[in-house]
């Protein structure tokens, strides 16, 4: 009953061939599509911990997830969102994560995802979560020196990475930037030093069953003239993530899109339906966020 | 060769990188090709990501470590792990997987372009075989290695391996969207073939305002266009078009049948009058005898030699033909002295063909 709830009407093109009249024989077979969807998408929720559309968009298999967004429609719900299944990934054991904060410090984070059901309090005593707190980043160096902070700070998340993978839990532990437009705010502008120590945090994602999601906000980069940071994230990106406004303006009841495409090239990177770009519209809750296609919120 | 891509169909770029190092290593472990092995130098990928597809496509782990080497500049590229360790004094764990100490080698210093060539050439001699042995280098990706060094010390070190009499090939990927033009084109002249990953739907306003509709790229993420672009040593240029499909680890390449641009036209000077032929006199000059040409016909050859009486003229039927009467016919009955036989080397052979047999000379 609660998967039916969530799914009516059905999306247009998953059912594109079903006739929308319901006479009778169709009506029963649509029932039994409906049914079939519905086991799916229960197995699913088993597998990914929750079971709207982000969930179904993201393939388990992504790595380095970035997430673009512009001051109208800001994604840091999405991070949110990230955050609380990492730290819920893998029931007992297993699942960690890693947040660099550069944009708000511990209590708003705490604040955040106490009202979406997770406590980062008892997680950060428990050594699941390790917070960084860098609004103070990189706090008094200059010059070269840059490099060598950025150098530490990587240091400082390989040893937590380490640590957490020695323990035991072997989950999937998760780094998460929020946000990479400030960290190159913080390293001077010097993208290339950026990049660098994204590359190194990229290199643990293959080495040590572990993900990165970033957060950079698109609206700084639009107008440059020269190659920014966003190039190269898109580049490097398994699955990006961009929230966007809606082009007739503000709602009420629809905060933006989200378009998510996953453009990963080995096989346990391809998404479960098989599609690799999704488009949804998004609702910002208290407690979390809604996904849904265009025009079945009812 | 340099094979581009562009964000709109990046991993379709990437992927037809990673079959053509496949290939490459393949045709090197079969004894196929000149070079006797291939060394990879990763910067975007992890080296297990290329050892993967090799063995995917059909090299046994034998001929991976006879035939590749991958120097791995995507580990440890500015030697932070190292400082790292040294720091608190741990042994040299070197590479993550022991049993491929041999073909995976990391290099910490991508600023240092000089070392990075010497190391190159080290990996590269380092395969076996009798007498002067040749091997092919992949660079993955060009577009990483100029975050760290400049344009001029690349094209520098390109050139260097290019002219080193050991290597035989050299191909390298390289990402359009992330360089000014200049720079993209001064990489392209450095080679002699382009490949470019051209998107199928291109979306000229991609990464602006067109925010949210981003279908296009369920399909740029699976199929692109595949442009070849050959210098010839003579300078004349050849292209090649293809499509390029990838589904799951198989790439593959259908020849464009749409496509069906002459390359021939687009060697013509674009001047104001026209140079190109009507079907009509298409035909007709494919219906023009040749002189010297046996047609076979039964009737004996007569060669115009410019002088031809009126009457003999209007009598003739083959009026149009190159095989007019001979003056003189007394000639006819007469031993002819002296024959000319023509042979065509063969008769579909094109006059303005793209084969140039000065090609194999090798000056």
């Amino acid at each position: 009953v609660c998967c039916l709830r969530h799914a009516t009407p059905a999306p247009r093109d998953r059912f594109a061939s079903v006739d929308t009249h319901a006479h009778s024989p169709l009506r029963s077979m649509r029932l039994r599509t409906y049914v079939t969807y519905f086991l799916q998408l229960e197995a699913e929720m088993e597998e990914y911990g929750a079971g709207d559309l982000l969930s179904e968009a993201m393939c388990a298999g992504a790595r380095v997830v970035v997430v673009e967004d512009c001051v109208e429609a800001p994604a840091a719900f999405v991070l949110h969102l990230l955050l609380k299944r990492a730290l819920a990934a893998g029931g007992g054991g297993g699942g960690g994560a890693a947040l660099l904060a550069l944009a708000q410090p511990f209590s708003h984070y705490d604040r955040v995802l106490r009202k979406m059901g997770c406590n980062l309090s008892m997680h950060r005593k428990s050594e699941r979560l390790h917070f960084f707190d860098l609004q103070g980043f990189p706090g008094g160096t200059q010059g070269g020196a840059i490099a060598d902070s950025l150098a530490q700070l990587y240091s400082a998340v390989q040893r937590v990475v380490e640590t957490c993978r020695a323990g035991e839990n072997a989950g999937r532990f998760t780094v998460m930037i929020d946000d990479v437009s400030l960290l190159e705010v913080a390293a001077n502008g010097s993208a290339d030093d950026v990049l660098d120590f994204l590359h190194y945090c990229v290199t643990l994602t293959s080495e040590m069953n572990c993900s990165l999601v970033v957060l950079i906000h698109e609206d700084i980069y639009s107008s440059e003239d020269g190659v920014g940071l966003l190039a190269h994230l898109r580049y490097i990106a398994d699955l990006v993530i961009k929230a966007a406004p809606l082009s007739t303006g503000l709602a009420t009841d629809v905060h933006g899109q989200l378009s998510v495409v996953n453009k990963g090239m080995l096989i346990e990177q391809r998404p479960a339906k098989g599609q690799k770009v999704w488009s949804f519209h998004f609702k910002v809750k208290e407690n979390g966020a809604d996904f849904f296609y265009p025009g079945s919120r009812h | 060769m340099a094979v581009e891509g562009s964000l709109q169909c990046c991993p379709l770029a990437a992927r037809a990188m990673l079959h053509v190092a496949a290939a490459v290593a393949s045709n090197a472990a079969a004894g196929k090709a000149q070079a006797r092995g291939l060394v990879v130098v990763a910067f975007d990928r992890s080296p297990e990501v290329y050892l993967d597809i090799m063995l995917r496509h059909g090299l046994d782990s034998n001929a991976l470590s006879r035939c590749v080497r991958i120097l791995d500049c995507y580990s440890d590229p500015l030697g932070w792990k190292q400082n790292i360790r040294s720091e608190q004094h741990q042994e040299d764990s070197g590479t993550p997987c022991s049993t491929n100490k041999d073909t995976i080698t990391i290099f910490r210093s991508v600023k240092d372009v000089d070392k990075l060539s010497c190391s190159i050439i080290d990996l590269g001699r380092g395969f076996e075989g009798e007498g002067k042995t040749y091997f092919s280098v992949a660079v993955d990706s060009i577009s990483s290695m100029l975050r760290h060094a400049s344009v001029q010390s690349i094209s520098g070190l390109l050139s260097n391996l290019r002219s080193h009499d050991q290597i035989s090939s050299i191909f390298w990927l390289m990402h359009s969207d992330l360089h000014e033009t200049k720079f993209s084109r001064a990489f392209e002249c450095l080679s002699t073939m382009v490949a470019c990953v051209e998107p199928e739907v291109v979306d000229s306003v991609y990464g602006e305002e067109r925010r949210g509709d981003m279908s296009f790229l369920e399909h740029n993420y699976s199929k692109a266009k595949f442009h070849v672009r050959l210098k010839r040593r003579n300078g004349r240029v050849k292209h090649l078009y293809e499509e390029l499909c990838v589904e799951g680890y198989d790439v593959k390449f259908i020849s464009a049948t749409s496509v069906s641009i002459e390359v021939n036209q687009s060697l013509l000077p674009k001047v104001q009058f026209n140079l190109e032929l009507s079907e009509k006199e298409r035909s007709d000059r494919a219906n023009v005898v040749l002189p010297f040409e046996h047609q076979g016909k039964g009737e004996p050859i007569r060669i115009y030699d410019g002088r031809r009486s009126l009457p003999e003229a209007h009598q003739d039927p083959n009026l149009t033909t190159a095989a007019l009467l001979d003056e003189t016919e007394a000639l006819k009955s007469a031993n002819p002295k002296g024959e000319i036989h023509y042979l065509r080397d063969s008769d579909d052979e094109r006059p303005d063909s793209d084969e140039d047999p000065d090609d194999d000379l090798d000056i």
